[in-house]
């Protein structure tokens, strides 16, 4: 099967006080068209910063990071901000829906972002997919967490991303409202075909994906396949 | 292979403008609070553009009122009888006025007052008029023995239509008051009130006699304007040879439009002050504004929008609110241009119509936008570097520094525009220069005395107060805070309102201490020889002490090393194309050539007084028969007539030419109530020469002052009283109009420093709701919590408060050292009263502005926050 992220010997590190922190130690590894993969690992592990750098949010200190065949080692901010925007969608753990915008707004900017034109009913069939169509003028701050959540989906998928990249999706909710989001989240990300990559603490959210690498102390210290029966 | 993304084209414009007005929502209200410590900077230079605009198409319609003729000569002295003969003939229509200082004696009331006395005779003025009440007076005392006199000393004194004055030695019956004179302002009238009598009994008032300092006013009406400039041209020789001047409607179009325009340029700057001090708290509140906007401009990031992009929506934004911010300050100054006129009524010599001004409109929404832009731009270059990392957690670095070149550019940008909008009102570059960096001098020297006060406190709290006060104090240090620019923009006000008030008690004690315990306040002058020996017993009779008697006497220069000033005109029109070495001669004896012009009034003594010290050459105080004679000059005076030690002037002392010698120069302590010449001879000169007499005392009381006036001014009518009281009274009020418009204006900066402390107090709401939710939920008291706030103002107010009375105090005493040449003691209860309501107003304000936040409900807080 065709990569769809190829991350080799990435380094990551960062001075703090003078002191030069290691937080990614000469990670490899690849991902495929498709897939579904968890990073987990314990607080501090890296799992984040591994993930901002797989996503285009930052850049590596040393190594080579493809994302969808475009390296993005030697890219500048604003190009890696395009390639965002044509391939990458993000889920985060508190939501990050702006404020200002509504429900249906918040949808529609990845794709107004691209120019592209007659983009209401996308984004509402969007929400109607998460069953939130009736909220769709609603601020965020009129929705609950799990509305929040469930608008950060259909804005993941609004520019139907090659790859799709959720940090602690559930961290935020309740386990009855995570369970539903999850549901959704894989439901989605099914029907489109799309990589997704998530970062979680949660090991049940993990064993759902084909795949589980796990990080500690900056290095990969186990990288688990699902094999099917 | 996928296309590269790399390729995409920059988000629509119109996207960005879309989402500049998205983001925009939930800050509306706080974007219109921060533009509006702009609107009252940009109402002000409306206002004051307006004003201008209309004073000078004013000044251009009645400029014919304000000379009230074509054509007006004046002389200092009388003119010859050939010259007397020439002017009789000039014009289709001719009037004559002499004015002079003089008493006028008050027969009913038995008061007297200084004033200036105007014989007039023909139909002038020619365009306009004289305005009396009632009307017809205007006119009628022309016809009799009447005066005009000026309405606010006959309040004063009490007078009315039909009562007698006295003018030298003749009485006059009052036809009414003088409410306005052609070209006289309120001020103009309080300083030199006027008196109007017939030229016709000029003569029998016994004032116009040889050696009484008259000016000859000569007016013209002429039917064509080439008929006035054929007369100008053929008859300005013979007046510069005169010593005479002219001034024409032309003239005085421009010479009334100068000075206005310095006027306007000084409320221009001033507006301009309000303006910065706004667009600080704008940079300010926006740099607040773009930190609370981390997450979403990260998540912006996160989804694609490129650094520029994101920059370009907040400064759309900014834009749009300096344009509304300038919109509303254009209307308000609009509105308060009405408002100008009130202020300035006293210093306009034009009846004043308002118009609206679309060309101030313009440039007062141009500076705003520019200005509020170009202070926003240092916060919102930051928007580029903001990390789309910050969406799922801050970064391990800071954000990077916005690009430091991009930085200095616009702090150079800002500067350039300072300086540009002071050369375009000052028109030189030296003083734009000056104000500019005046201006950034002040803020520069206001932050660190802000910074050292708020150091000071942090170091001497001491670490065992109480809780409460702690809390509230270090609430100053919570993050975005604006504490410091807070203390300049309060301070900045405070420190305007002060040193207004420290300047005007330096100049009202100048003059005050010059009229002190051991120091004459009274002063009578042109006392003739034979009446000397008459006013000394007299001033002795009302138990007076005579402090001094000095002679005075007329004369002029005729020769200076040896050189009329025939020869010197000669000289300079025959010295075509100088030479480099020559240019720097050539200035000198045109000054010199100045020198011949006017009448002097000399004296002699045998020694210096305290208020004189010779800085040049040596004192001569007795002259031998026989001998050269020194004379001693101001030094100022010998610098502008180009002279110094050594060089011969011969002087003609009213026929009698005496040659001298340039002995001493002296330097002069003009303020002090004391006779002061720029020329002083040795006794054994001057004794025998025409002179009249000035005698100096001191009066106890305003009371005794009137009745020695009174008393005085019957027995001598001729002789006139200057009384350092009514001096004072008459400075206090010109000092308290001068004040109104300058804190007319200052109020601009301190309403907008009001609003720059409400604008911060609002930007800060936030957090401090989440602080108090927090206090509340770890068991804080109401009382407790409010008690938090008020200590935080408490602290805000106290170091504004002190910042400011303390820049006040540095500035006012430089001025009074370096000035004023006087010792500067800070004025104990006002510097309280001014400290303890700067400091409560700002708790008052603090306190009104965190009232919802203190009343919120916590889980509504919390519900928000999550």
């Amino acid at each position: 099967m065709e990569s769809i992220l190829k991350i080799k010997e990435v380094t990551k590190r960062y001075e703090s006080a003078g002191t030069a922190l290691t937080i990614l130690d000469h990670i490899s590894f690849a991902v495929e068209k498709g897939s579904t993969v968890a990073i987990t690992g314990p607080s501090g592990s890296g799992k984040t910063t591994l993930l901002g750098l797989c996503a285009g949010l930052d850049s590596a200190t040393s190594g080579s990071i493809e994302l969808n065949n475009v390296t993005l080692d030697h890219l500048s901010e604003d190009q890696r901000a395009a390639v965002r925007n044509q391939h990458v969608g993000f889920i985060f753990q508190n939501f990050q829906l702006l404020p200002t915008l509504t429900a249906i707004e918040n949808i529609m900017v990845p794709l107004e972002l691209r120019g592209e034109k007659n983009i209401r009913p996308r984004a509402m069939d969007l929400l109607d997919k998460v069953g939130l169509s009736a909220r769709a003028d609603h601020y965020p701050v009129q929705l609950s967490g799990g509305e929040q959540q469930r608008v950060s989906l259909a804005r993941a998928f609004s520019n139907t991303p090659a790859i799709l990249f959720a940090d602690e999706p559930t961290g935020n909710l309740d386990g009855e409202t995570s369970e539903k989001v999850i549901k959704l989240l894989f439901d989605l990300n099914k029907e489109a075909g799309t990589t997704l990559i998530i970062v979680t603490h949660d090991l049940e959210l993990a064993s759902r994906t084909d795949r589980i690498i796990r990080l500690k102390g900056g290095v990969i210290i186990a990288d688990e396949q699902k094999t099917y029966a | 292979m996928p296309d590269l993304p790399v390729f995409r084209k920059t988000a629509p414009v119109l996207w960005l403008f879309k989402m500049a007005w998205r983001d925009s929502r939930k800050n509306r209200s706080r974007l219109l609070l921060f533009t509006s410590s702009i609107v009252l900077g940009i109402a002000a230079l409306v206002a004051v553009y307006s004003f201008r605009d209309n004073l000078q198409r004013d000044i251009n319609n009645q400029a014919k009122n304000l000379t009230g003729a074509d054509l007006v000569v004046v002389s200092r002295k009388e003119m010859s009888k050939s010259m007397t003969a020439r002017l009789d003939t000039l014009g289709d229509e001719r009037a004559k006025e002499l004015s002079f200082i003089s008493m006028l004696y008050f027969i009913k009331g038995e008061g007297s007052r200084l004033m200036q006395v105007k014989a007039l005779e023909g139909n002038y003025p020619f365009y306009g008029e004289i305005e009396t009440t009632p009307l017809v007076a205007a006119k009628e005392f022309k016809t009799g023995r009447n005066a005009l006199v000026d309405k606010t000393v006959m309040l004063q004194f009490g007078a009315k239509p039909g009562d007698s004055i006295k003018v030298g030695h003749l009485n006059f019956a009052i036809s009414g008051f003088l409410d306005n004179a052609p070209g006289q302002t309120g001020v103009t009238a309080l300083v030199t009130p006027i008196v109007y009598i017939p030229m016709k009994y000029l003569k029998e008032t016994g004032l116009a006699q040889a050696g009484s300092r008259i000016n000859y006013f000569y007016y013209y009406k002429f039917k064509s304007e080439s008929a006035l400039q054929h007369t100008i041209r053929t008859i300005q020789p013979a007046l510069e040879k005169e010593g005479a001047e002219f001034e024409t409607v032309a003239s005085k179009k421009q010479s009334t439009g100068r000075s206005f325009q310095d006027l306007s340029r000084f409320l221009a700057l001033s507006g301009f002050v309000a303006l910065l001090l706004g667009c600080i708290g704008v940079g300010s509140a926006i740099h607040v504004y773009i930190r609370e906007k981390l997450a979403a401009i990260s998540t912006l990031r996160c989804l694609g929008v490129r650094a520029w992009e994101a920059f370009f929506i907040y400064l759309i934004q900014v834009t749009v609110i300096g344009f509304i911010g300038a919109v509303i300050g254009a209307v308000l100054g609009t509105g308060i241009q009405f408002l100008l006129p009130m202020a300035l009524k006293d210093f306009l010599p034009v009846e004043f119509t308002m118009q609206v001004s679309w060309m101030a409109i313009s440039q007062g929404i141009i500076t705003g936008v520019l200005i509020s832009v170009l202070f926003a731009l240092p916060s919102l270059l930051g928007v580029r570097n903001i990390s789309p990392l910050n969406a799922i957690r801050l970064s391990f670095e800071e954000s990077k520094p916005a690009a430091a070149p991009l930085k200095w550019l616009v702090y150079i940008a800002i500067i350039i525009f300072v300086w540009g909008f002071a050369y375009l009102q000052m028109e030189n570059w030296m003083q734009a220069t000056a104000f500019t960096g005046s201006i950034l001098i002040a803020v520069l020297v206001f932050y660190s005395l802000s910074g050292l006060l708020l150091w000071l406190v942090r170091k001497t709290l001491p670490a065992r107060a109480a809780y409460i006060w702690r809390q509230g104090f270090s609430n100053l240090y919570r993050p975005n805070n604006q504490t410091l620019m807070l203390i300049v923009a309060i301070g900045l006000s405070t420190m305007l309102i002060a040193t207004l008030y420290f300047v005007q008690g330096l100049l009202i004690g100048k003059v005050s201490l010059s009229s002190g315990k051991s120091q004459a306040n009274m002063l009578i002058f042109d006392i003739q020889s034979d009446q000397r020996s008459a006013v000394n017993a007299l001033t002795k009779k009302q138990h007076l002490p005579v402090m001094s008697e000095v002679a005075v006497i007329t004369m002029r220069i005729d020769e200076i090393n040896g050189k009329t000033a025939a020869q010197l005109a000669l000289k300079d029109s025959l010295s075509s194309k100088p030479k480099p070495a020559e240019q720097e001669n050539q200035q000198p004896r045109e000054s010199s050539a100045r020198a011949f012009k006017s009448e002097l009034r000399a004296s002699y003594r045998e020694e210096l007084t305290g208020a004189e010290q010779v800085t040049s050459g040596k004192w001569v105080g007795r002259a031998k028969p026989g001998e050269t004679i020194y004379v001693s000059l101001d030094e100022r005076y010998a610098e502008r007539i180009n002279v110094k030690v050594g060089d011969k002037i011969q002087f003609n002392v009213q026929g009698t030419l005496i040659p001298t010698v340039v002995g001493s120069l002296r330097k002069i302590d003009w303020v002090r109530a004391q006779t002061n010449f720029r020329i002083l001879f040795p006794s054994g000169v001057l004794e025998e020469a025409p002179q009249f007499f000035v005698l100096m005392t001191k009066v106890p009381d305003a009371r005794v002052s009137a009745a020695y006036q009174a008393t005085v001014v019957r027995a001598f009518p001729n002789v006139s009283v200057i009384d350092m009281g009514l001096l004072l009274k008459v400075l206090d009020e010109l000092l308290g109009k001068i004040s109104f418009v300058i804190r007319f204006m200052a109020s601009f900066s301190m309403i907008t420093g009001w609003i720059v402390l409400i604008s911060a107090v609002r930007s800060s709401k936030n957090q401090r709701l989440k602080e108090i939710v927090l206090l509340r939920t770890i068991g804080a008291k109401s009382t407790q919590i409010l008690a938090i706030t008020a200590i935080e103002y408490l602290f805000l107010g106290v170091l504004s408060a002190a910042a400011g009375i303390l820049m006040a105090m540095g500035g006012s005493w430089a001025l009074a050292v370096f000035s004023f040449g006087s010792v500067f003691t800070p004025p104990v209860l006002p510097v309280l009263i001014l400290f303890t309501g700067v400091t409560l107003f700002v708790v008052i304000t603090g306190m009104l502005g965190s009232r919802g936040a203190l009343s919120h409900p916590p889980l509504e807080v919390l519900r928000k926050d999550s």
